[in-house]
């Protein structure tokens, strides 16, 4: 048998513990072990984005994290976005400016666009662009999904009409 | 090192689903006892909006709020049979497959209804709120959630519907060789403006401007969402995408996201979609739904622009920098094609 580790930390505001095996990775952790299936598995090896979390407010890819070293920390997913009833302002956005279709990518984009407007409350085009810059999305073309971070970030998108 | 502008055009005639082996789907619907109705299917919702239109077609035809309709796609081993989501064929198949359910489920729950109020069927009304009256006499009304309730408790009924849709199979005409493999056409003429560095051999696409004819748009921002991500893909396919770029030689083909090349959020191209509705006579509610035709055309439209560019004709996929700096090396030197 191979030895576990505890770790404790903090998923979404509410405190999480979980015994982890020598080099799982988060996104194994949150998904299997806590049963957040929010962070979605896309590749594994950090080149699609859709296992974004956030760690301490900073987007990591959950993926390439190995779980043990979110001892003490804070961990945000999409499933914490919501509060009760209400939904994320960029929740919202996405689904005004339908800025998911197959929505595989939706939950790495969401909490890349969370740390974002965390940092910088009105980005501009070109730093919503960087900020989802790690995360492929193979359905909407992108513009949807930029037009909705700056729609929640309470500023015109280019769509007209 | 000049950069030429280049300006392709494209146009397109897509078929509708495939008539070969008939292309049939199926769909069942079935009320709840609290008189939601819910829309059984195999077809498979990929993003689309499969779901989201089946469900706005079953309500119409119903005669029920939309926020009353489920659409489950759950199993198509344990679902009624549907040939897929493919060959552009799910809001025409499928939608008329579910208009056919829906009209037997709605004429199941005016009956039921008609016994309830002690009328004749034919005279009543839905007002699509949730509803029935007799026509010429509103307040004499039940709702549907109470007709529910009577057919299952009280009347022994069920208000279900079951429908299929088929295109019979086309045959050959043994004499001219005829046959009529499609029966329903979308159409889309597209232009694409772009740049090529004849240095670099880079193109770069600055707008797209489009027209799509796609029968009557049923649901117009999922048609519009299809068309701007159709439309990524084509110039995605066009420029970037290739698993074997030496084909037949495996070699340098990328294992991975790392090196599979796809345009990024930063290569976002302006486009500009005119959304031309002509509804279709044997589409459910006119519309034959955009589906595969949203990429196809940019792919044409840019080998146009490159060669109206520089010259360089590419009829290898995708246009790499390698392929048009070959073009032009073979060419000696950029050929624009007009001065615009
Ligand atoms: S699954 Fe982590 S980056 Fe793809
Ligand atoms: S919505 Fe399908 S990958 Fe982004």
């Amino acid at each position: 048998m191979m030895a576990k580790t505890p770790v404790q930390f903090s998923l979404n505001g509410s405190s999480a513990a979980v015994f982890v095996d020598d080099a799982q990775n988060l996104l194994d952790v949150l998904r299997r072990g806590v049963g957040d299936l929010t962070p979605k598995y896309g590749c594994g090896q950090g080149t699609c984005g859709s296992c974004t979390v956030l760690i301490d407010g900073e987007p990591h890819l959950s993926c390439l994290t190995l779980a043990e070293t979110v001892e003490g920390r804070s961990v945000e997913t999409t499933n914490g976005l919501a509060a009760g009833p209400n939904l994320h302002a960029l929740q919202e956005a996405f689904m005004e400016n339908f800025a998911a279709q197959c929505g595989y990518c939706t939950p790495g984009m969401l909490m890349a666009a969370k740390a974002l407007l965390d940092r910088t409350p009105r980005p501009s085009r070109e730093e919503v662009i960087e900020a989802i810059s790690g995360n492929i999305c193979r359905c909407t073309g992108y513009d949807p999904i930029i037009d909705a971070i700056m729609a929640a970030s309470g500023q015109a998108t280019r769509r007209t009409g | 090192m000049t950069v030429h502008k280049g300006r392709g055009f494209a146009c397109i005639n897509y078929p509708i689903g495939m008539n070969l082996g008939g292309d049939p789907s199926q769909a069942l619907v079935h009320s709840t006892p609290d008189g939601k109705f819910m829309v059984s299917l195999s077809s498979i919702d990929l993003g689309q909006g499969m779901k989201s239109v089946t469900r706005q077609i079953a309500a119409e035809t119903l005669g029920v709020p939309v926020a009353d309709v489920y659409v489950d796609t759950a199993d198509s081993d344990t679902g009624p049979h549907c040939m897929g989501s493919f060959a552009s064929r799910g809001t025409h198949r499928v939608g008329n497959a579910v208009i056919r359910a829906a009209t037997e489920a709605r004429k199941a729950l005016l009956e039921a209804a008609a016994e309830e109020l002690e009328v004749n069927a034919a005279d009543l009304e839905t007002d699509g709120q949730g509803n029935i009256h007799v026509k010429g006499a509103p307040t004499r009304t039940i709702t549907v959630a109470d007709t529910a309730i009577a057919a299952q408790f009280k009347q022994g009924r069920t208000l279900s519907g079951r429908g299929i849709f088929l295109i019979p199979p086309s045959d050959v005409d043994p004499d001219t060789g005829e046959m009529t493999p499609v029966s329903c056409f979308a159409h889309a003429a597209l232009v694409v403006d772009l740049e090529v560095d004849d240095e670099t051999g880079e193109v770069t696409v600055n707008e797209i401007n489009s027209a799509y004819e796609v029968g009557r748009a049923l649901n117009p921002r999922l048609v519009e969402q299809q068309l701007i991500g159709g439309a990524w893909m084509g110039v995605s396919h066009a420029l970037y995408e290739t698993t074997e770029p030496y084909y037949p030689d495996r070699n340098h083909g990328p294992e991975d996201f790392n090196a599979y090349l796809m345009p990024g959020p930063g290569e976002v191209v302006d486009h500009n979609i005119a959304v031309l509705e002509r509804p279709a006579e044997d589409a459910p509610f006119g519309g034959k739904g955009p589906g595969e035709m949203c990429a196809n055309p940019v792919l044409p439209a840019i080998a146009n622009a490159v060669y109206n560019a520089v010259g360089v004709r590419c009829d290898t996929l995708p246009i790499t920098p390698e392929r048009v700096l070959r073009g032009l090396l073979a060419n000696g030197g950029a050929r624009p094609q007009g001065v615009r």
